[in-house]
């Protein structure tokens, strides 16, 4: 089984769960890219990626890469009853960034220490609506990586 | 802020009844059209294209069972039981029950239901989608049904055990109806988490606080103190204990979540004339809709140009503009509490308020017996029972047949409002 189709990580992470408009969004995340999915036609940006432009009914599209930098657009602190593996690191933040190049395309991810640190690495007072942040990456297990945040001003 | 101004209660007067022709005029558009080349349309026909569902259905039964964080019988004993007691309500047995409707993540379908409660031959049955979205749609899809010929009797339901039995998030490898790969290996598991986040950035973006969103949570335990059916009818709810409970995900906090509950409710459905011949008094659906904005994507609505308008917007649009009256003259609302920020973003799409103004809305006691709009007088899904919202289209009926435990002097409108933040639907109905 390749790790793509693997439920969760060793210790019981989910992973992303990739269908066929996701999937290159998983493979630049690979690669250490940020990149958003944009209509050739139109060159309007769109996520999470679908089959078809909305604004033109394009069905070609490009990955675009961003910059990697954003703004913290809202979070939460999830406190138990979580999955296991979850529960262990309670609680931690969950964000929702807003990039800067791309308004609007807002990524959910975790506001980290370091690219490998734990979910609750940062210390909850400094989350703050609007604070800038820069994307890093983390293998999640091998094959499979995901995007994550720290503050621009750590 | 500016409010629409609100009939004093004592100087309401009955909404006037629109009820005077049950048969609907015939569109006379194409009758000089007699040289077209298109075939004539069958009279029969156009009535039917010209119906419209204002009053011309009436709920004429409820059932429920208990309600409790564990019930000993299945789910589908429970559905049943709901069923049974609903068609008792209508005085209508079950041999002419011809349509059902039901949402999903419903375990019992329509042909368990059927045939253990002895329905007759079915012509018509659906199941809405997107969870707690999906209760007034039921009774919408009924009241198609029926204002169109297609079925005489329907039956709406839910039954659940989600006090006992499994939640969608414990499990690994069960995908909500979400985008799950954008929101789940990021520890964004479960439904409060989702709407959390909406929670924070509307506290962010109008100074909503904390005490706003107990106002709706006391609103609710106040009026399940007063319901013996209520799961929390016994146990008040302070300040206090609010702004010390443990966080659920925070900004949420234990009291902003509905409870966990087994339990099964029903309604049944007539067309108006029908229901002049129950045993109870009709309850009129006098507008119906549902909601899927565009550019929405489920409970995790993060990726549209303004996350904070859902699909209640869409929704009391429509509602709206099938409606004779207005938000200013609703006397009671139902609006569907998972969480407590469901309840102002709500107020805002449903129009009692601008944007932004749903959390100031709720101050001085505004949701509470006697306020400016009394809400969830059962105790709604926070503090009565969370059953997808059934609850709430029920205790509508209640109050307006005068027997709700926190009954509204006088009421006769109501609003029933499905999930707020996933397709949504929603129900006018009048007495």
């Amino acid at each position: 089984m390749s790790p793509i189709m693997k439920a969760t990580t060793d210790n019981g992470l989910l992973l992303p769960v990739v269908d066929e408009d996701g999937a290159p969004f998983w493979e630049y995340a690979a690669r250490g890219e940020l990149r958003v999915q944009t209509c050739a036609d139109c060159d309007e940006p769109r996520f999470p990626p679908r089959p078809c432009c909305p604004h033109c009914q394009s069905f070609d599209s490009a990955w675009v890469q961003a910059t990697g930098r954003g703004r913290i657009w809202s979070y939460v602190f999830p406190h138990p009853p979580l999955l296991p593996a979850y529960a262990e690191q309670a609680p931690y933040n969950a964000i929702i960034v807003e990039l800067a190049d791309f308004p609007r395309i807002r990524l959910v991810g975790n506001l980290v220490a370091s690219p490998d640190a734990a979910l609750n690495s940062v210390d909850p007072a400094r989350l703050r609506v609007g604070a800038p942040v820069k994307v890093v990456f983390t293998e999640l297990a091998e094959g499979v990586t995901v995007p994550r945040w720290m503050l621009e001003r750590p | 802020m500016t409010m629409p101004t609100r009939t004093p209660m004592h100087t309401r007067a009955p909404m006037p009844r629109t009820r005077v022709a049950r048969t609907y005029p015939i569109k006379t558009t194409d009758s000089a059209d007699t040289t077209a080349d298109r075939p004539r349309k069958d009279p029969t026909t156009e009535v039917a294209m010209a119906a419209t569902l204002k009053d011309a259905t009436a709920i004429v039964g409820i059932g429920q069972t208990p309600f409790a964080k564990q019930l000993p019988e299945s789910e589908r004993t429970l559905a049943c039981r709901a069923i049974v007691a609903a068609l008792d309500d209508a005085g209508i047995p079950p041999s002419q029950v011809d349509a059902f409707a039901s949402y999903t993540m419903e375990e019992t379908d329509e042909v368990e239901v059927a045939k253990a409660v002895g329905a007759g031959d079915v012509t018509f049955f659906s199941k809405v989608g997107y969870g707690g979205g999906g209760s007034c749609a039921t009774v919408a899809h009924l009241a198609a049904a029926i204002a169109t010929g297609q079925a005489s009797v329907g039956v709406a339901w839910r039954s659940r055990k989600r006090g006992s039995g499994p939640r969608p998030w414990s499990n690994t490898t069960v995908q909500l109806p979400t985008p799950g790969q954008w929101t789940r290996p990021y520890g964004l598991l479960r439904p409060a988490d989702e709407i959390g986040m909406l929670a924070r950035r509307y506290m962010h973006e109008y100074g909503a606080t904390r005490d706003h969103l107990f106002n709706v949570a006391l609103a609710c335990r106040n009026r399940a103190n007063q319901n013996p059916a209520a799961m929390m009818y016994e146990r008040p709810l302070t300040r206090d204990m609010y702004m010390t409970s443990r966080w659920i995900s925070d900004p949420l906090c234990l009291f902003d979540n509905c409870l966990e509950t087994d339990g099964a409710l029903a309604c049944v459905l007539v067309s108006a004339e029908r229901a002049r011949d129950c045993r109870t008094k009709p309850v009129y659906v006098h507008s119906a809709a549902q909601g899927l904005p565009a550019q929405h994507h489920g409970m995790v609505n993060y990726w549209n140009d303004d996350p904070l308008t859902g699909p209640a917007w869409t929704a009391a649009r429509h509602l709206w503009k099938s409606a004779d009256f207005g938000p200013q003259d609703v006397h009671v609302a139902q609006i569907y509490d998972a969480f407590t920020p469901l309840i102002p973003l709500s107020l805002e799409g449903y129009g009692f308020c601008g944007r932004g103004e749903g959390a100031a809305f709720t101050e001085g006691g505004a949701l509470e017996s006697g306020g400016r709009l009394p809400i969830n007088t059962g105790g709604g899904g926070l503090s009565e029972a969370y059953v997808h919202g059934f609850n709430l289209i029920t205790e509508g009926v209640k109050q307006l047949r005068g027997t709700s435990t926190a009954q509204v002097p006088d009421a006769a409108t109501c609003l029933v409002t499905a999930g707020e933040g996933v397709p949504t639907s929603a129900l006018l109905l009048r007495s």
